[in-house]
């Protein structure tokens, strides 16, 4: 089982521009230790030897840049390994640390089914309305990874312009 | 300007006519350094503007009745206004857009489309904003005219050497920041258009970052396109003006069609109205240019040369506390005439948008990303960048919290 951190996850809260005011000056909480750590010491960065897929994305707006690799074990369905390598905000690279962690025996339609909350809750911690495209960004590019690996998508690079 | 109007500036009193400048986020009151985005806008251009709605709204174009008729004289003479302001001949010089980009397209579409081919050639500056150098670019594109660039020097200036080496007999259009709204650089915009009149090309000056915090005079600038944005200067959004010489805009065949335009129309065929009417079809932004009158009035019961030189101080102020840092790396040239009032910077070992948002943790709200000058930014070697602009309501204090929250985001990250 993947370890989960222990912070309770927020409210989603971008459908609610009242929301997003009340979180303001609160976003120290952002930049908790456990983000800080994950950027500082990046787990399973680097890239896979022999990756059953590859992928890579970015966004624009912030200049993140984020490479996916993902290795399946021989039933083909459940994730053996995952890395990464890429450049950018603290958030975008926290949270593709934290991810490459989390995907670790999940599957791959588990890996589908995530969606931003997954994410946010993932990283315990409120994310700005302006930065979730930074959070996102590694799951997205994981996503669409698996999605050409299965042949049901065709893009060269994932963007988080499109949101 | 003396020493002593600058001291008697006062910042305090200004400060009262901005009750945004009050708000507080979790006790903390907002400290506003993101000035080259937009600026905030005082009592009197709200009141303005508010008074239109309250008291003479009404379609203009010169309807029959009372009302359309105040709004239609204060829509019209909110031109002779800014003409008045940045040194034009008069209102037919004058033509409001919705921002500076628009003002840009204009003169893209109505004189680019139709002038430029294969053979020309457009000169822009690496530190063009997206506004002009993807107008341009695209412009380009379409009608076969070769787009090239004046270099960026090191210490953020153009290279003038080589902008007389690109603009050539070839070259039928340069289009130019007055200031850079990343390095802050203030360009030499009267040599480069007469460089650009020496061949016989036309100059479009980008004066969106200058307009608010400096005089400027077309005439003496002797531009043949100059625009800039209400928003940035104390005045609302929705509203821009294009400056053009009188007799270019002319001959310039309309942007926009549609009523309030024209003259005569027949199921056949149009005539056009004249300037600057016939590049205003629809109806304009009436409130808007009612405010931007009333910001116009503000600044000038100021003093653009006083809004300068406050702007000058607080950079200088900035740019030393943020020098001082080692680890802070800053772009364009050092302070003085040749640099405007913004600050752009990153922390080593701090991505900009993670700086920005530990400001925000102290309610200090900068600006990070790449300012709409991707290229340039490629050009840095960098992604992003953080950028701290200022106005005429700042303060050192602020610039102190500044400081203070990157010193906070460098313990976070150390």
């Amino acid at each position: 089982m993947p370890t989960r951190p222990s912070t309770v996850a927020p409210e989603p809260f971008y459908n609610s521009l009242a929301y997003s005011f009340s979180t303001m000056g609160l976003g120290s909480d952002m930049y908790r230790q456990q983000i800080l750590d994950h950027y500082k010491n990046p787990r399973n960065y680097g890239e896979l030897e022999d990756p059953t897929f590859t992928h890579v994305g970015e966004n624009p707006m912030c200049g993140d840049e984020i490479r996916m690799d993902v290795k399946l074990d021989d039933d083909e369905e459940t994730i053996k390994q995952v890395a990464f390598s890429g450049d950018g905000c603290a958030i975008s690279q926290a949270s593709a640390s934290m991810l490459s962690k989390e995907l670790r025996g999940k599957t791959v339609d588990e890996l589908l089914e995530m969606d931003r909350d997954d994410v946010i809750d993932m990283l315990g911690v409120d994310i700005s309305p302006m930065r979730v495209k930074c959070a996102v960004l590694a799951e997205k590019v994981a996503q669409d990874g698996a999605e050409i690996y299965q042949g049901d998508l065709d893009v060269e690079k994932t963007t988080t312009e499109d949101d | 300007m003396s020493q002593q109007n600058l001291e008697s500036l006062d910042v305090e009193a200004i400060r009262e006519e901005f009750p945004i400048l009050e708000r507080e986020f979790d006790g903390e009151q907002v400290v506003y350094l993101d000035n080259a985005a937009t600026t905030q806008t005082p009592d009197p251009v709200v009141d303005a503007m508010s008074d239109y709605y309250r008291e003479y709204n009404a379609n203009v174009h010169r309807g029959i009745h009372h009302l359309s008729q105040e709004a239609s004289i204060a829509y019209e003479e909110a031109h002779d206004r800014v003409a008045d302001f940045i040194g034009a001949d008069g209102r037919e010089e004058i033509i409001f857009t919705k921002n500076t980009t628009e003002a840009e397209n204009l003169v893209a579409y109505a004189w680019g489309l139709n002038e430029l081919g294969p053979d020309d050639e457009i000169v822009l500056t690496e530190m063009e904003h997206h506004a002009s150098l993807v107008t341009w670019q695209q412009i380009g594109k379409q009608t076969g005219a070769d787009v090239e660039y004046i270099r960026v020097t090191e210490d953020g200036r153009l290279d003038m050497d080589h902008a007389r080496e690109l603009i050539t007999d070839d070259t039928a259009m340069l289009s130019a920041v007055h200031v850079s709204n990343t390095l802050g650089t203030v360009n030499p915009v009267s040599k480069l258009v007469d460089i650009a009149h020496e061949h016989d090309a036309l100059a479009f000056i980008d004066g969106a970052q200058a307009v608010p915090n400096r005089p400027v005079d077309v005439d003496a600038i002797d531009a043949d396109f100059y625009a800039f944005s209400g928003h940035k200067m104390a005045g609302p959004t929705g509203i821009g003006a294009l400056y053009g010489k009188q007799e270019l805009l002319e001959e310039m065949q309309p942007y926009l069609y549609g009523g309030g335009m024209i003259r005569k129309v027949t199921f056949e065929d149009s005539t056009w109205d004249e300037l600057p009417w016939k590049f205003e079809p629809g109806t304009p932004q009436i409130a808007e240019a009612v405010g931007l009158v009333a910001a116009i009035d503000w600044l000038e019961e100021i003093g653009m040369d006083r809004v300068q030189a406050h702007e000058e101080e607080i950079t200088r102020y900035a740019y030393e506390q943020l020098t001082a840092e080692p680890d802070v790396e800053i772009y364009g040239p050092e302070p003085g005439s040749e640099r405007a009032g913004l600050v752009g910077f990153n922390v080593d070992g701090v991505h900009a948008h993670d700086l920005a948002s530990i400001m925000n943790d102290h309610t200090v709200a900068i600006r990070a990303g790449d300012h709409c000058t991707q290229p340039l930014h490629d050009k840095l070697g960098v992604a992003a960048s953080a950028r701290a602009s200022f106005y005429v309501y700042n303060t050192k204090d602020e610039v102190d919290k500044l400081v203070a929250a990157i010193d906070d985001a460098r313990q976070l990250f150390a």
